[in-house]
């Protein structure tokens, strides 16, 4: 790969990501005061001591702002890992099983994406114990639908090249058709969709901290800090807009890499995208 | 303007700009400095291998680059202007006008939603050259020129209700229709089976004949533009070999690549005869798809060691069902299979490891046959890896001798398939098989996607590789040239069943059943005047009848 064929948009995006990851990753090193550390007054505007003003309890919104960053990539993070595991394995396996398997795990699928996801996360979260386990995995197995079926489509259109065909006369098992045969011929299609699906995470999170069932007070993240603030925008405080425009612009930069991947990694055949 | 060179192609260049992912934009050139004429009423034949910049050289005749490509340089003139100078409009007014198009496959073609005459008469009438009812005539007139049935009526149907051979007839009305001065045919027969070409091929001969029509006839297979064209031009790499009279090419080619050309598929092969034992005898063989019909129905056939069986028959007729019922991907319906004197398990899934080894399949398209994922290395070491547990520096001794015997460099261990060339995918196809070291291997239309020379080096490799392995071969193709080249045994096939089989000299020597008569008479020649002896030899014998 050369470093210079990368278009301008993908560095920016390259650029604000990596900038939220490092603020993520250092946040007790580069936040200016404590967590939920009382500083100032109430709603304090932008200053020297508060780069971005005070929240609605006078903590330092910056600070909060970048441990914030933690919480939410973290836990987006994790449950995409989660929603990428198990939708992708199970839908390549839908695909190359066939069959009765194909069908329950299907029809399985579409009987939970027929409930709308808030509101089946919002049942689940009520009444499962409130922890960061739960949230993860409600978020990752209800989100790993929308992956099982972009790997199942991938992976039915892969399963009837001859190759794959060729590795079962020679008889292969399924592992290794999964494995070696399709997934890596369905992977830039699904590392574009990781991107997506990351940001669909960081949204869904904000979501249901705003409504007050995803990560509890005193803990920090930006749909959570968004909720606390909102009350300020009555009275002409933009401390909610922050956080808010934080998850745009994260949005947004990991969409453009995604976009990039999705150029870059075209099939060898020279198909979809690339031109 | 002058007859003699109406259209007047003077050092034409045309490049294409590639954008590979990952790689900053390059400039090649694909057709370098070309130049040819053409009188009125004359065909010329570009013939060459793909990638000769034969397609590209007879649209530019419609000023027309597709996908990406474009004309850098020379000149273009049809009846006196230059082509290439033309506006928009001026472009939109002469094509489809002046110079119309014929493409390969007529089913991509045509609108699904539209009837065949109103398709065919849409240029006429949107250039305002006839009134409707002209128009409509006259199509009328061109289907029964190119021999269509009903010529009245048949413009009624929609293009599903017709035969692929008709509907490339339907497109050559549609291209004739608006009265043009060349009509630029892109290998309107490539995708037809051998009986249909040969009307197709004679209807078109008829019509350009009979409407004083001149045409760019582009194809890869010599003998077929030897019966059409004039003049034959041979391009290789987007440069002139040679160019002259149809009969200066064909009798007395000058350039070795000519002659190479002219003098492929001359491999002899002297015929084995079968062994008191085969090695594998399939018997009363049924079998079809889900609960559909049966596609082929009661058909015994042996394989002997070391020999080849050719299975020939149109598509449709049932040659790679039969396959699959061997490889037991598609288990027999009822029908035994035996091998080497024990009973095959019909289902592949429930065969044990060595009976999957021993049969190996290669298929028609080497591209995707192999994973573009992995390494060529990765790919035939596989099979000894999977078979026979070897690993480490010894499979990579083994996958070097491999190479080696499919005649590619070792080196090319490494690469992946979107680096190699037709001829060398299907190369790395055999290897992939042979690895497995099977006692047969079944061929899946092998040669039918590749030039005629690289084919011919394919066909060379499997006859010198089953005289050192002595591997059987199951070899399916519709090409009965191929069949001649290797085949020990011929089954013929038609309509799901045997229509004639035995070894190739009793299924070649006269008296023919009809079928087998009607196919071998298909196949073209290299000769000139090879198409007017065929049809007229069955005109002489219907009237017979």
């Amino acid at each position: 790969m050369d470093l210079k064929t990368i278009p301008l948009s993908a560095w920016l995006g390259i650029f604000s990501t990596s900038l939220f990851a490092f603020a993520a990753i250092f946040a007790p090193l580069i936040a200016p005061y404590g967590l939920s550390d009382v500083v100032g007054d109430v709603w304090e505007p932008m200053s020297r001591e508060h780069l971005l003003g005070t929240d609605n309890l006078g903590r330092d919104l910056l600070s909060r702002m970048i441990y914030g960053a933690r919480t939410t990539l973290t836990i987006a993070a994790l449950a995409t890992i989660v929603s990428f595991t198990l939708g992708a394995f199970l839908g390549m396996a839908a695909a190359v099983i066939g069959g009765w398997a194909d069908q329950l795990l299907s029809r399985g699928v579409d009987l939970l994406m027929s409930i709308p996801t808030l509101i089946f996360a919002l049942v689940v979260l009520s009444v499962m114990p409130a922890n960061i386990l739960t949230l993860i995995l409600v978020m990752g197995i209800l989100d790993a639908t929308r992956v099982f079926r972009l790997s199942r489509a991938v992976a039915v259109d892969v399963n009837v090249m001859d190759f794959v065909e060729a590795a079962k006369l020679r008889g292969e098992g399924r592992i290794w058709i999964i494995t070696r045969e399709i997934l890596p011929n369905a992977l830039s299609t699904l590392v574009a969709e990781l991107g997506l699906r990351f940001i669909f995470m960081v949204l869904f999170l904000s979501a249901l901290s705003f409504l007050g069932l995803g990560i509890q007070p005193p803990e920090a993240d930006w749909g959570g800090m968004v909720k606390e603030n909102k009350d300020g925008i009555i009275f002409g405080i933009p401390a909610a807009l922050i956080p808010a425009g934080a998850i745009a612009v994260l949005a947004i930069s990991v969409n453009l890499i995604a976009d990039w991947i999705l150029n870059r990694t075209t099939d060898l055949k020279g198909g979809r995208g690339g031109n | 303007m002058n007859d003699a060179h109406f259209l007047d192609i003077r050092d034409l260049k045309i490049g294409v700009t590639v954008r590979e992912p990952g790689t900053p934009p390059r400039d090649i050139t694909i057709v370098h400095g070309v130049s040819t004429t053409l009188g009125k009423g004359k065909v010329l034949g570009l013939i060459g291998e793909s990638g000769a910049g034969k397609s590209t050289i007879g649209l530019s005749s419609l000023a027309y680059g597709r996908g990406g490509v474009e004309i850098t340089g020379g000149e273009v003139f049809v009846n006196g202007r230059d082509i290439l100078e033309m506006g928009r409009s001026g472009l939109n007014a002469f094509r489809g006008r002046e110079v119309s198009y014929v493409s390969q496959s007529a089913a991509a073609g045509f609108n699904p939603a539209h009837r065949l005459i109103d398709q065919v008469i849409e240029a006429t009438l949107e250039h305002g050259l006839m009134s409707k009812a002209d128009a409509e005539a006259r199509a009328k007139e061109l289907f029964a020129a190119l021999s269509l049935p009903d010529p009245e009526t048949i413009g009624d149907r929609y293009p599903h209700q017709v035969s692929g051979g008709q509907l490339q007839r339907v497109m050559t009305a549609m291209a004739l229709c608006p009265k043009p001065d060349l009509i630029v045919f892109d290998e309107p027969t490539t995708a037809l089976d051998v009986t249909t070409q040969i009307d197709v091929l004679a209807a078109i001969k008829n019509a350009i004949r009979l409407t004083g029509v001149a045409a760019l006839y582009i194809t890869h297979d010599l003998a077929v533009v030897a019966q059409v064209a004039d003049e034959i031009m041979v391009l290789r790499d987007g440069v002139t070999i040679e160019h002259g009279s149809t009969k200066q090419i064909i009798e007395d080619p000058q350039e070795d690549y000519t002659q190479a050309l002219v003098s492929v598929r001359s491999i002899v092969h002297q015929e084995k005869q079968p062994d008191a034992q085969p090695l594998i005898r399939m018997e009363n063989i049924v079998a079809g798809y889900g609960s559909g019909p049966d596609v082929i129905a009661d058909v015994t056939v042996d394989i002997y060691q070391g020999q080849t069986l050719a299975v020939v028959g149109e598509s449709g007729s049932g040659k790679s069902t039969l396959a699959r019922v061997l490889t037991g991907l598609l288990p027999a319906r009822s029908g035994q299979i035996s091998f080497d004197g024990r009973t095959l398990t019909n289902a592949q899934k429930d065969r044990p490891l060595d009976d999957l080894r021993d049969i190996q399949m290669i298929y028609q398209m080497a591209d995707t046959a192999m994973n573009p994922r992995q390494t060529i290395g990765t790919i035939i070491g596989r099979p000894i890896e999977f078979y026979f547990g070897i690993k480490g520096q010894e499979l990579q001794n083994r996958i070097a001798a491999l190479l080696e015997k499919i005649e590619l460099p070792a080196d090319m261990a490494s690469r992946y398939p979107a680096e190699l060339s037709g001829g060398q995918k299907q190369r790395v196809c055999i290897a992939r098989a042979l690895a497995a070291e099977p006692k047969v291997i079944i061929c899946d239309e092998v040669t039918s996607a590749l030039d005629p020379l690289v084919a011919d080096g394919i066909l060379k490799l499997l006859l010198d590789l089953q005289k050192r392995e002595n591997v059987a071969y199951m070899f399916i193709t519709h090409d009965l040239a191929t069949v001649k080249a290797i085949a020990d045994s011929i089954a013929v096939m038609h309509l799901g069943k045997l229509a004639r089989y035995g070894t190739k000299t009793h299924v070649l020597t006269p008296p023919f059943d009809d079928y087998t008569d009607l196919l071998l008479s298909s196949v073209p020649e290299m000769e000139l005047g090879w198409l007017e002896a065929v049809t007229a030899s069955r005109k002489m014998e219907s009237a017979g009848n």
